[in-house]
């Protein structure tokens, strides 16, 4: 009787051990050309804002850097690139995501350039609640051939539980960086784009980046 | 008897497995501290706060050092940009030339700003 319910508990054990720490998840990105690509560093380019909120960009690119560093890129400094192109005349995103890529390859020598668009970006308030919701889309562009490496979206709202989305490494740097960014700022859109731009910028979520060559995980997701 | 040592090998086994999920969540690569806040503070600002930036990000570095922590990418280059406004020009190039040590993925970019910028203080 004993001994049954330790092979049933064996057994458990090896389907615990099976499945590991997956979750499962259905119809996977297609990262031929990714993979096939490699790309090192990566160009943020400033957003497109589709929302009615003007700071958004800001909100938004200033917080690009840590989930693309941390998956493992290089990321041409934002500031820098967002200047460079002040310089040239063009201070409109839409006109920056329509240069040729030749040429944001010859000026920042990137691998990859991030487009990105936002699509929500504010606090609505409303009779009962009010929400907070960030959301945005972005596409990796070889810089080196044009192709397509991937895209995405992703959002993040003030209605959510915290603890949902709280999976892994990326769930807990989300914590550190809310927890960081309440203590600094009490903008509430700001540390809601943190959370967004980590689910859209962080690899290892579902369908999201492959990790780059300086992570630990390179080439193993 | 034998149940027992069994027991104890499950438990075993069990623990090995939860430490497995567990030690994922391990150290970032790099030290933040308060450096994308002081990117947004930079973009807010528009560049009229370049002074209290540099000694927010001086402090910020000296805190990522002390911690054994690595400088993440753009660190030195943004802190570099900022001198430049100060006119403290022996610092700009240094920054920069940190970054690419740092960083030799940043090296076509960071010789594209000195030349331009080597090429404006000449003038």
């Amino acid at each position: 009787m004993i001994a049954g319910t330790c092979k049933a508990l064996a057994a458990s054990l090896l389907v615990l051990l099976a499945t590991g720490c997956a979750t499962k998840q259905q119809k996977s990105y297609d990262y031929s050309e990714f993979r096939a690509a490699r790309p090192a560093s990566i160009l943020v380019l400033p957003p497109v804002n589709n929302s009615a909120e003007v700071i958004a960009p800001y909100g938004i690119l200033a917080q690009a850097t840590q989930p693309l560093a941390e998956s493992g890129y290089y990321v041409i400094p934002v500031s820098l690139a967002a200047e460079t192109f002040k310089q040239n005349g063009l201070s409109n995103p839409a006109d920056i995501h329509e240069l040729p890529v030749p040429k944001l390859r010859e000026i920042f020598g990137a691998d990859a350039a991030l487009y990105m668009k936002i699509t929500s970006y504010g606090t609505s308030y409303q009779v009962v609640q009010s929400e907070t919701l960030v959301a945005a889309e972005a596409r990796l562009v070889d810089l080196r051939s044009g192709k397509l490496l991937w895209q995405g979206s992703a959002r993040a709202s003030s209605l959510e539980q915290q603890q949902q989305n709280s999976n892994g490494l990326i769930g807990m740097l989300v914590a550190a960086v809310v927890n960081q960014i309440v203590s600094t700022t009490s903008d509430a859109s700001y540390k809601i784009a943190g959370i967004t731009s980590y689910r859209l910028l962080g690899a290892g979520n579902h369908n999201g980046l492959l990790y780059g060559p300086r992570s630990p995980y390179y080439q193993k997701n | 008897m034998m149940n027992k040592k069994l027991a104890a090998g499950f438990a075993l086994g069990l623990a090995l497995t939860l430490a497995g999920c567990a030690s994922q969540k391990q150290k970032t690569l790099y030290g933040w501290g308060n450096y994308q806040n002081q990117l947004y503070e930079h973009f807010k600002t528009e560049g009229n706060g370049n002074e209290a930036e540099i000694a927010a990000l001086e402090e910020n570095l000296q805190k990522i050092r002390a911690q054994g922590e690595a400088v993440p990418p753009g660190y030195h280059a943004h802190l570099g940009m900022l001198y430049a406004s100060v006119g403290k020009d022996d610092q700009v190039i240094q920054q920069l030339q940190t970054e690419k040590a740092l960083f030799p993925e940043s090296t076509p970019y960071m010789d594209f700003l000195m030349n331009n910028y080597k090429k404006g203080a000449a003038k």
